[in-house]
């Protein structure tokens, strides 16, 4: 009985969060758009934009470029996740470093890298890429190869390889041996993961933007102009809903291929299944190392390099960190990252631990139509989010638009659905005749999910946590209308000091981007270390 | 049964207990009589101990809040017009003003101090806005590559265009920049409404390159700053020459002062702001002379108020133009997205 009702209850938190702080403002702001100038409802009137012959390109063009960003991540995050899951290399904690480190970039620092490798007489000058798709496609491989290596890495790490070991000893190739045994046990893992990289590349906007040269529009990068630049919510309220459908429909696809391939598996404590590598695996080795330290290393090298070149090889960069601005260091934006991605953190773990256990509890429709709503913060615009903050907001009691939880809270709505996707593939994959057992022999619902789902997906547990602090301590498109300009946190410091001229500035902005990059993997490292509750064999 | 609900209320409890770790993120603010809430843009910047200096003549304490960029912040003003989160704005400039009046968003108040010369800088026909600060979007030219090449350097908007400076050219683009708006309106203004679109249509043919904003255009393609880029031409401001000086030696770079449109940023007090004694008290503020005398170092801007001493190196590296170009604040207004349409068909289409 409890059973039953036990995912509406814990999935009513989660809910009532994304129905205040995300459906409501977001719904508010849609409904100006609707209304005409009279303020009467005429939805069909702002959806005539929809008519207009260049919104057809807008649309195939952003699903177009969504779409191959997405191969091209998984290219290079299989590799990556393979090296995370299964191959013991001394120092891998610095692979994982490495692999988040993107993510908490500014696009505008990370636009910069790229352009200074790309640009003409630049060290990648004679390849033409600087402002063409192949340089955006590029640009979304390194932010979010992080995705793939997480999601895939951390169910793969999990996995029992003596199913793969047994297929090689019955003569099959390794290739083989991987496309009929492991890849089917990853692909919800896979499936998951590939939505959210489409999904933060359909609704991309700084990278587009940047290293497109702006010669490229996407729904996003209109939805954007059209709201700060012209306040014509019209416009972006069709573009906005028209970004939703295409959105959702890419959802469902994914959600569909999830939900026909998750099965339960044979999971395994981690320190069981990696193995030092041997003999021909290291060609594998190398390889995916080389693509991990080219694509995804090289950009932040170039940003640290010229954060220690002021003029000439110096540490100014640094010391202009402790200038103070509006009254706030460099140190004191650390502290109010740290602080304020905390705070995310907490709130993003507790809401997506409760909707994933939710989830995986929950079967039919509504499962799968709680499971895509999870996912639509990713899917909107933020200045749609954050606008409909600024209407809404205002009439809760205690105005929270002035309320320092403004920003940890709009932070967390971006982190909570990668929360739910890290967590939720290891979840559903814990064998259902384990817990069946547990209960038989006395158990509470809560102790069978203490003792037997918790320690199972510790990791992943431990992997989101990282990755939601992570992702929080480098959101920059909500908090740059939300921050204070005396509090501000780093990646929005980093984008005061970038936009002022003379080289000081330049390279203190680089230096802030230097210090989020190593607090970035202090964090990390932290979150690897830290092994809950392991067990042994089972 | 309930065991589920009790850890769901102590879980979120503890989530909102995080919330204060250290101190989460200062007072709440709410503007009482000794509070007064300013919204700005996120660029604002003064040297530390001004904000409080307010605060000590005038026993009024200042909460800052910001609104992204000055398009932005405007929009916001304009959405919470019925709600308003500060008493005074602070960074709504000449391409944005007219929406903001508009919608009715700030009061009438004229600063007994704008007859410095802030009201030589106020919008046509309004009583709501006082302007703080110009600064002047004009071409700058790395002047080493020209010396290197005995090239002469170009001087007007007319020489972009010549076959000499063919693919020297960066500016950014109209539609996602507000120096590469102001760039745009400068060839408006020179050229006429009707007489720009060939003069891009040339400047195209002569290789001008894009970039999204300034940022990637002044950091990375332009030759004269520290990412010593491959264009030697690129849209910046008058005052950014004197920033590309080390050691107090001349800089290498030189803005041409025959290019340049003129922005006004602009502070108004709020219609509903819940202080507005302290609002007005804050605009007489920011045009004291000690806010005057900062903006230039801080925010890379002109001060409205005539005599205000300005940096040492600004008075040889950053002359203020003599004759900006400009267009009136409501043209702009309701021409703006024809001509970046426009301007997208011609540059990029």
């Amino acid at each position: 009985m409890l059973s039953r009702r036990l995912p509406l209850l814990l999935g009513a938190v989660p809910m009532v969060f994304l129905a205040v702080f995300f459906a409501w403002p977001v719904a508010a702001i849609l409904r100006r758009g609707l209304l005409d100038d009279a303020g009467g409802w005429d939805p069909v009137g702002a959806l005539r934009v929809l008519g207009r012959a260049d919104v057809l390109h807008l649309a195939a063009f952003t699903l177009g470029q969504a779409a191959a960003s997405t191969v091209l991540t998984l290219a290079v995050g299989m590799p990556v996740a393979w090296l995370l899951a299964r191959v013991d290399l001394p120092g891998r904690t610095l692979l994982r470093v490495l692999v988040t480190v993107p993510f908490v970039l500014p696009t505008v620092v990370v636009g910069v890298a790229f352009r200074v490798l790309l640009v003409d007489g630049g060290p990648l000058g004679w390849l033409h890429l600087d402002g063409t798709v192949w340089a955006i496609l590029l640009a979304h491989a390194f932010f979010n190869t992080a995705v793939v290596a997480r999601t895939v890495g951390g169910l793969w790490s999990h996995l029992d390889p003596r199913a793969e070991q047994a297929a090689r000893s019955l003569g099959a190739s390794p290739l083989r041996a991987f496309t009929s045994v492991t890849l089917p046990a990853l692909a919800p893992a896979v499936a998951s993961a590939a939505s959210v990289v489409f999904l933060f590349c359909a609704t991309s906007f700084g990278v587009v933007l940047v290293l497109g040269g702006s010669r490229y529009r996407t729904l996003e990068t209109e939805v954007y102009t059209r709201t700060v630049d012209y306040l014509d919510l019209r416009t972006a309220a069709a573009l906005s809903l028209l970004q939703l459908v295409v959105v959702l429909a890419a959802l469902a696809v994914g959600a569909r291929a999830r939900r026909r391939r998750e099965t339960a598996l044979s999971l395994r404590p981690t320190a069981s299944t990696a193995r030092r590598p041997r003999g021909r695996t290291w060609f594998g080795v190398v390889g995916a190392l080389v693509v991990v330290v080219g694509l995804l290393g090289v950009p932040p090298l170039v940003l640290v390099l010229r954060s220690f070149s002021v003029v000439g090889w110096s540490l100014d960069a640094y010391r202009g960190l402790g200038v103070s601005r509006n009254g706030a260091t460099g140190l004191d934006a650390l502290s109010t990252s740290l602080r304020t991605a905390t705070d995310a953190t907490v709130i993003s773990v507790v809401m997506g631990l409760l909707a994933a256990v939710a989830l995986a509890r929950a079967h039919g429709r509504l499962g799968s139509l709680a499971d895509g709503a999870l996912m639509l913060p990713l899917g909107v615009s933020a200045v749609t989010v954050g606008f409909g903050f600024l209407i809404t907001l205002g009439s809760l009691p205690g105005d929270l638009r002035t309320s320092p939880l403004l920003v940890p809270i709009a932070q967390a709505l971006v982190a909570t659905p990668l929360v739910v996707r890290t967590l939720l593939p290891a979840l559903r994959s814990v064998d259902e005749r384990l817990r069946q057992a547990a209960a038989v022999l006395g158990a509470s619902p809560l102790r069978v999910w203490r003792e037997v789902d918790l320690p199972l997906v510790a990791r992943a547990v431990a992997a989101a946590t990282g990755f939601a602090y992570v992702v929080s301590l480098g959101e920059f498109g909500a908090t740059t209308f939300l921050a204070r300009p005396d509090r501000p946190t780093l990646p929005v410091l980093v984008g005061t000091l970038i936009s002022r001229p003379g080289a000081e500035n330049t390279a203190t902005a680089l230096a802030a981007a230097t210090v989020l990059v190593v607090a970035t993997a202090a964090v990390v490292a932290v979150v690897e270390s830290v092994r809950v509750g392991e067990l042994g064999e089972f | 049964m309930r065991t589920p609900i009790l850890a769901t209320a102590a879980l979120l409890a503890l989530s909102l207990s995080a919330c204060s770790l250290g101190g989460g993120g200062g007072q709440q603010a709410s503007s009482g009589p000794g509070r007064v809430t300013l919204l700005t843009h996120d660029s604002f910047a003064l040297s530390d101990g001004v904000l409080a200096d307010f605060t000590r003549q005038t026993g009024i304490a200042v909460d800052l809040r910001t609104g992204g960029d000055a398009g932005a912040l405007t929009n916001q003003l304009v959405l919470t017009k019925d709600a308003p989160v500060a008493d005074v704005a602070y960074g709504v400039d000449n391409s944005f003003a007219s929406r903001a009046l508009e919608a009715g968003v700030f009061a009438p108040y004229t600063s007994p101090a704008a007859s410095g010369g802030a009201d030589q800088h106020a919008v046509p026909g309004s009583d709501a806005l006082t302007a703080v600060d110009v600064s002047d979007v004009c071409v700058n030219i790395d002047t080493r590559y020209f010396a290197a090449r005995g090239l002469p350097e170009p001087v007007t908007l007319d020489d972009l265009a010549k076959p000499e400076y063919a693919g020297l050219t960066e500016v950014e683009n109209p539609a996602t920049s507000s120096p590469g708006l102001a760039f745009l309106l400068a060839t408006v203004a020179e050229y006429g409404p009707d007489g720009w679109q060939d003069y891009w249509t040339k400047l195209r043919g002569n290789g001008v390159a894009v970039a999204d904003g300034w940022t990637q255009a002044y950091t990375v393609d332009f030759s004269g700053s520290s990412g010593g880029g491959p264009r030697p031409i690129v849209v910046s401001y008058a005052s950014s020459p004197p920033a590309e000086s080390v050691d107090g030696a001349a800089p290498p770079t030189k803005a041409l002062l025959d290019t340049c449109f003129r922005q006004v940023e602009y502070a108004g007090v709020l219609t509903g702001a819940k202080n507005p004694t302290g609002a007005k008290a804050l605009v007489d503020f920011l045009l004291s002379a000690e806010v005057q005398a900062d903006v230039p170092g801080q925010m890379y801007v002109y001060p409205v108020q005539t005599g205000t001493p300005l940096p040492a190196d600004w008075a040889s590296y950053a002359p203020v133009p003599t004759a900006p170009l400009s267009v009136d604040p409501q043209q702009i207004a309701d021409n703006r997205d024809a001509w970046t349409q426009t301007w997208r068909t011609i540059v990029q289409g």
